[in-house]
């Protein structure tokens, strides 16, 4: 492991954990998932808006769990909110290759590391020494992969 | 009280390796333990000298595999104080134990409306397999409840065991230590006609077992906990349930004849025994049964008992309110388990912050979320020790902690 434990714990993960944006829910129709991870029990449930023009207008999550799930969750609502699918789907992409996983097609889905901190991805690049800690990188995509569950529910708007 | 650790901590390499650059602590023999090398060295012997399958040609290997074999299931025999050798199936581990109870007196004699009588602290290997047989015979889970310090609710129990068909309880909890009184639970049950079912995976490698004793119907557990080998499990059951129930598994092994018609079973223990068995696990179990014996259950005991001792002063002389200890607070009533929460903490952060000062120790709901619910928590940390622990390590897993709050800022 080349990262310290301390990299994997910043501030700013520690902020959205204590102070998470975006906390709350939605009413029907916002679609809403929820994902679980059986292994350590962590839970997030996720409501989205999407208005006619395919923009995402408004984003609340709840749930139960460690830092890295719940601070993941939370920058992912900021970076979320008012993005079109499309854009959210960079974003999304982006966010999977910073942690080594998921598949790439563009450059503007690929994170690089290079670009200056915060330009690609805002507070959510802090997680991205979570990728030297294999064990948790499933606790920073969980809010993730309810968001694509959410917007699976109706595959016209798939990502 | 670190004289045994120092003793016989060299016969464990892996206590010797390095995590992060730092010695390695390793606090999670709940889940499971190191093994030593007498262990290894039995099972590599096997596979260099002596390996064939068992019971089957009559050649010179196979028919030491099979004298190896069986001595195994002697000695494990003699380590539950078993009445009769052939009471000892291998499994390939506690859960297989249990579904093979399940299934088997499932199939035997529940039926719809039948109770089924499990306690609220039971590991998921001994609540599932009852789900899955009371949704195919249409017979209903019971919980016994627990009291707010985390133990057997005795009072609840004897009221709820008269009519229960079986009745499952653990010997001791793998998230708060607690030993229960098994051999009054058993006693009720046999006196209300219940078959017990005793899970052992948290007893075996901590206390000496005597299935007539404790007057269990079956008794499982597994190698792994215990300094034995992976793939490898027990059960015990009384000679006269394991005749009366049906197989679990077909195949090899298992049966006297078979036709076009169907097949006859194979007597104990073999027709519990399908296939070609764990037979380097099962050499490997016995030699950890020696290994144990030879060091004794009571210095064992007492080295865990001074261990937990300590680390209950130490961590609640340093932290006072921040950390939540569950379960008995008499140590005398709880064998090496400590599960825990500290602060705002959630248990993940803690295991990877602890896991960076060398120190592994389990974060979760431990496979035993009625429990979790219990407690109204979703997870726990837990310490969990061995006899090759020592007050050192202790020391790293406060300091461990010490850190965990720095960064938290608790």
């Amino acid at each position: 492991m080349t990262e310290s434990i301390e990299d994997l714990y910043k501030e700013i993960i520690l902020d959205h954990y204590r102070r998470p944006r975006n906390r709350g829910s939605l009413l029907p129709p916002a679609r809403n998932a929820c994902a679980y991870n059986p292994l350590c029990g962590d839970e997030i449930t996720i409501w989205v808006d999407i208005d006619e023009n395919d923009t995402i207008t408004d984003i609340k999550l709840d749930g139960k769990g460690c830092a890295i799930s719940q601070a993941s969750g939370s920058m992912m609502s900021t970076l979320l909110q008012g993005k079109s699918l499309t854009e959210a789907r960079t974003v999304f992409l982006r966010f999977k290759s910073m942690l080594g996983i998921g598949k790439n097609k563009t450059d503007i889905e690929i994170f690089d590391p290079e670009a200056p901190a915060g330009s690609q991805l805002g507070d959510a690049e802090a997680l991205k020494s979570v990728r030297q800690f294999p064990s948790r990188v499933k606790c920073a995509t969980l809010a993730w992969n309810a968001f694509e569950e959410a917007l699976g529910q109706d595959t016209a708007v798939s990502l | 009280m670190t004289d045994l650790a120092s003793r016989i901590r060299q016969d464990f390499p892996i206590l010797q390796r390095k995590v992060h650059n730092v010695p390695l602590v390793y606090l999670d023999n709940g889940a499971s333990s190191q093994r030593p090398v007498q262990v290894i060295a039995a099972m590599d012997e096997h596979y260099r000298m002596h390996h064939a399958n068992i019971h089957r040609g009559a050649h010179t290997l196979g028919e030491e595999s099979t004298q190896a074999y069986e001595s195994a299931r002697e000695k494990v025999a003699g380590f539950v104080n078993a009445p009769a050798t052939h009471e000892i199936i291998f499994t390939k581990n506690a859960t297989e134990a249990f579904n093979l109870v399940a299934s088997s007196c499932g199939r035997f004699f529940l039926s719809e409306g039948d109770r089924i009588l499990v306690s609220a602290m039971e590991h998921h290997a001994n609540i599932v397999p009852w789900f899955m047989v009371a949704e195919q015979t249409g017979a209903k889970v019971d919980w016994i409840p627990l009291t707010s310090d985390g133990q057997i609710d005795l009072e609840a129990a004897h009221a709820l065991i008269p009519g229960a068909k079986i009745v499952a309880c653990t010997a001791v909890s793998n998230v708060l230590g607690t030993i229960n009184p098994i051999a009054e639970i058993c006693a009720k049950a046999r006196e209300s006609g219940a078959v017990s079912v005793v899970d052992a995976a948290q007893l075996a490698p901590h206390l000496p077992i005597d299935v007539q004793a404790l007057g269990c119907d079956f008794l499982g557990f597994t190698g792994h906990k215990m300094c034995g080998p992976t793939g490898i499990g027990v059960l015990w059951g009384r000679t006269e349930l394991l005749d009366a129930i049906p197989p679990f598994l077909g195949g090899g092994e298992m049966i006297e004849i078979v036709d076009f018609e169907g097949f006859t079973t194979a007597p104990l223990p073999y027709k519990f025994e399908a296939g070609t068995m764990p037979i380097a696990e099962a050499i490997g179990l016995a030699t950890a049964i020696d290994y144990l014996t030879d060091i004794g259950f009571d210095a064992i005991r007492k080295h865990e008992v001074d261990l937990l001792g300590t680390t209950f002063d130490m961590l609640t002389s340093a932290f006072g309110d921040k950390i939540r200890i569950y379960g008995p607070q008499d140590i005398n009533r709880r064998s090496g388990i400590l599960s825990f929460n500290f602060g705002d903490i959630h248990p993940h952060d803690l295991a990877s912050i602890l896991d960076a000062e060398g120190v592994a120790i389990r974060a979760g709901h431990h496979c035993a979320q009625p429990l979790m619910r219990t407690l109204g928590v979703q997870a726990t940390a837990r310490a969990s020790f061995y006899f090759y622990n020592t007050k050192e390590e202790v020391e790293i897993l406060a300091h461990g902690l010490e850190k965990a709050a720095d960064i938290f800022g608790i």
